[in-house]
């Protein structure tokens, strides 16, 4: 399938004009200008989601404080602070980088061709995605305030302006996060298409690095399960505008009805973005600890058994939402299974490990992170799965930790695993590695305490959402309180450490040492480019003879062995 | 292991929901540490030495996938054990309504932002003039077996009574019946855990939970106020 990058190749003209400063940053088609923007528009948008993080943080553990930088916080700011915190962190932060700028950058790197098949949409992608961004900021500032109603938008209260007592910002949200979907499924269509078409020669399936799967596997997953939720958001949005009463029981409608919309998409959402970052750990560990991915079918086949089982889980988020109590029984058990896959995927990266010669560099540290953190998501994951234990940690801090334990792996700790281990590649400059592990461990240590205090509060009662706990006599004993504050304090002290990665970042782009072609001494193709590739990635595309983790091999000199080279 | 962070179990059922966590706990610990355990030992165990290379293992032998299908199959065992205390525990609590002659049916409205808890009066029976109604107060008895019908008049709340381990969805347009008996008196928090709007955090509401010759007492001296203002009305 060599002809298709080929032509694109023709129109662009490549190499023959100079753009314009305007052309090459905003209006560009070159797949590594796009991962660029959803990179740092999706880490712009983290620092918003952060800032929100600490507003509401402050207010829970210092109820009526002056929050420096943001003011008293008021119950209607709370819950749209805690509200837009959510909806950033995994529709503007999760996905842009780990699907949009990880996928956009890699899938034609390192499978060998020169850009995505369709670059054009993929430029409407990110301006839509961009365009999503303008309503849901819009939002922040219309009469009435942002959406408030949590980012899971149940209605009554999302629907109904006297409810939620916010008739434009509930709109401008539901349209910014179908708007942001609408931007995905180019991005995602793009991926696949992609990875299955315009291959390097000589990359059989079982060639592809596994990063490359994930995000394709992701994009299916997306693509299969926002449907229902597209449609939902307009339902929604009719509901709220055009009088009609999808929703409203007193006509007829059911609001539960959403929760099965939302929930049969937001579960594979969580395996949307987990995937990718699964795949970035399998890069990363198998080329610092010089092995081979441990039984890379296996892996293969969990990501797909964990992608059709993610489809079967939804209603575990509404065991007591009224539904029949019968169906708790079905999704337990289904919820419980999923646990299979994912320990098994868990148990094939430990035994990667083993035999290995580990170089503990940050991408590294990042990556291993992963996979001890994310254990403590999974495994807690099993007390929410299990019907009877969910009676009571239903909606309390316990869930919120729990997904913390997770989304804050796949999310903030993959970002940063990719993005210090191709950053080489992506900006051809070496970051700067002292800085790197104390950011690193600046970052791992607070995040564990401020998530394992909010386990304890959650199986003591303490429930989510609540601006101020000195109304409830149970919530409000002092060493309770304490937790709290523990947590927030060790937020301030995360939050700090990131203004070195910031620094890190920028620095490491305008005065880092100059990156080889090839500083990790990887396998993968993208590591046979230009660092960083040029507009085509390379003068002539690159031909593949065998798979992409074959380090250490026997009888050889060097301890790699690259995709493209012939012997 | 609820009840060693400082909330007591007050209900038939509550020491069941403590006992799935309990297991859950010890079930998925030992799973936890294990993995960690052998995680961090291979860290440190195969560190990079100088002339030391990495061991060329592809997985796919069938004594080396041994390593994966092992645990994997013990999980799904200690799954089955997990799926069936869960399900039992839920049966009881959710799918199962008990019938006992003297059940006390209380009904439990909630709205933007305060719940209304109608008592029966002292015929026993729901919908009389004798019925009490209070708000942000219930008021039930110790050891008696309880049906809660639950009403919203607005948006979605949720009717939580943690030292009962009890948590249901109050759904718009919907009547939705429980149970719970107490076993402990006292006055407890009741919660509204899903979020209903400005004033999600200003919906406290207490239990009383007293005796059954206290909660007679209780309902006597309301209930005639209760009739007095109905045939004021």
């Amino acid at each position: 399938m060599a002809t298709a990058p080929v032509t694109h190749h023709d129109a662009h003209g490549h190499g023959h004009h100079e753009e314009s400063w305007f052309v090459h940053y905003f209006w560009s088609t070159d797949h590594k200008m796009i991962a660029k923007q959803y990179m740092f528009t999706g880490m712009a948008m983290a620092l918003i989601g952060g800032f929100f993080a600490y507003c509401f943080r402050m207010q829970i553990a210092f109820p009526g404080i002056d929050v420096p930088g943001f003011g008293v916080v008021s119950p209607n700011e709370y819950n749209h602070l805690i509200t837009n915190h959510g909806a950033i962190m995994i529709f503007w932060v999760a996905m842009p980088v780990l699907i949009a700028a990880f996928g956009n950058y890699l899938i034609p790197l390192m499978i060998g061709c020169d850009d995505m098949v369709f670059p054009k949409l993929n430029r409407l992608s990110y301006q839509i995605f961009l365009l999503s961004i303008v309503v849901l900021i819009a939002s922040f500032f219309v009469p009435g305030g942002g959406f408030a109603g949590a980012w899971t938008m149940y209605p009554p209260l999302s629907a109904k302006p006297e409810y939620g007592l916010t008739p434009l910002g509930a709109s401008l949200f539901v349209t910014a996060v179908a708007l942001e979907f609408v931007a995905f499924l180019m991005g995602g269509i793009n991926f696949v298409t992609t990875a299955m078409n315009s291959r390097a020669p000589g990359m059989r399936m079982y060639d592809i690095p596994m990063v490359v799967w994930m995000i394709v596997i992701a994009s299916i997953l997306f693509m299969a399960s926002v449907g229902p939720l597209v449609a939902g958001a307009v339902m929604l949005l009719f509901d709220q505008n055009l009088g009609t009463a999808f929703f409203n029981p007193d006509k007829g409608g059911d609001p539960v009805l959403w929760q099965h919309l939302f929930w049969f998409f937001g579960h594979p959402e969580v395996y949307v973005v987990l995937l990718p970052t699964v795949g970035i750990v399998a890069e990363i560990i198998t080329v610092f600890a010089r092995k081979k991915l441990f039984a890379y079918r296996t892996v293969l086949y969990t990501a797909f058994g964990t992608g059709v089982l993610s489809f079967m889980v939804w209603a575990h988020h509404q065991f007591i939402a009224g539904i029949d109590p019968r169906m708790a029984n079905i999704f337990t058990i289904t919820t419980l299974l999923i646990s299979i896959p994912i320990a098994e995927m868990m148990f094939v990266y430990i035994a990667t490990l083993y035999g290995g010669a580990i170089t503990l560099t940050t991408p590294m540290l990042w990556a291993l992170s992963f996979i001890a953190t994310f254990l403590v998501g999974g495994v807690t994951g099993i007390f929410l799965g299990a019907s009877g234990a969910d009676i009571y940690l239903h909606d309390t801090y316990f869930v919120l930790a729990h997904f913390h334990y997770t989304f804050f792996p796949i999310a903030i700790i993959g970002t940063f695993a990719g993005l210090s281990y191709w950053f080489p590649k992506m900006f051809g400059r070496m970051m700067n590695e002292t800085l790197g592990k104390i950011h690193f461990w600046g970052t791992i240590i607070p995040f564990n305490c401020i998530f394992i205090p909010l386990f304890v509060l959650g199986a003591a009662g303490e429930h989510r959402r609540i601006f101020d706990y000195t109304n409830f006599s149970e919530l409000a004993r002092p060493e309770l309180r304490q937790l709290d504050q523990f947590a927030t304090i060790s937020l301030l002290v995360m939050l700090g450490f990131q203004v070195l990665f910031l620094f890190n970042l920028f620095y490491s782009l305008f005065w880092g040492p100059k990156a080889e072609k090839n500083p990790w001494k990887a396998n993968t193709l993208e590591w046979t480019a230009d660092s960083p590739p040029p507009h085509g990635n390379w003068p002539e595309l690159p031909r593949v003879y065998r798979g992409p983790y074959e380090y250490s091999v026997p009888g050889r000199d060097q301890d790699y062995w690259p995709q493209n080279a012939q012997n | 292991m609820i009840e060693i962070l400082g909330l007591p179990a007050a209900s038939t059922f509550a020491d069941d929901i403590d006992r799935v966590f309990t297991i859950i706990f010890v079930a998925v610990g030992f799973w936890f540490l294990l993995a960690e355990g052998v995680f961090f030992w291979l860290i440190f165990r195969f560190k990079k030495k100088d002339g030391v290379k990495a061991q060329y293992i592809t997985g796919e032998l069938k004594s080396e996938k041994r390593w994966i299908t092992v645990p994997h199959n013990i999980i799904l065992l200690f799954d089955i054990v997990i799926v069936v205390a869960a399900v039992q525990v839920w049966y009881d609590v959710k799918q199962d309504l008990p019938e006992e002659p003297d059940k006390q049916v209380v009904r439990v409205i909630a709205q933007q932002w305060a719940w209304t808890f109608v008592h029966p009066g002292p015929d026993g029976k729901l919908d009389t003039p004798d019925d009490i109604a209070k708000v942000n107060e219930m008021h039930v008895q110790a050891d008696r077996l309880h049906h809660f019908q639950l009403e919203s008049k607005d948006v979605i709340h949720s009717f939580s009574v943690p030292v009962f381990r009890l948590k249901q969805d109050v759904i718009p347009g919907r009547v939705i019946t429980g149970w719970f008996t107490p076993t402990k008196t006292g006055t407890y928090d009741i919660q509204c855990t899903e979020i209903c709007g400005v004033g999600h955090a200003l919906m406290p509401a207490k239990i009383v939970i007293q005796t059954a010759a206290e909660h007679a007492e209780w309902v006597a001296k309301n209930s005639s106020v209760a009739v007095a203002s109905a045939a004021l009305r």
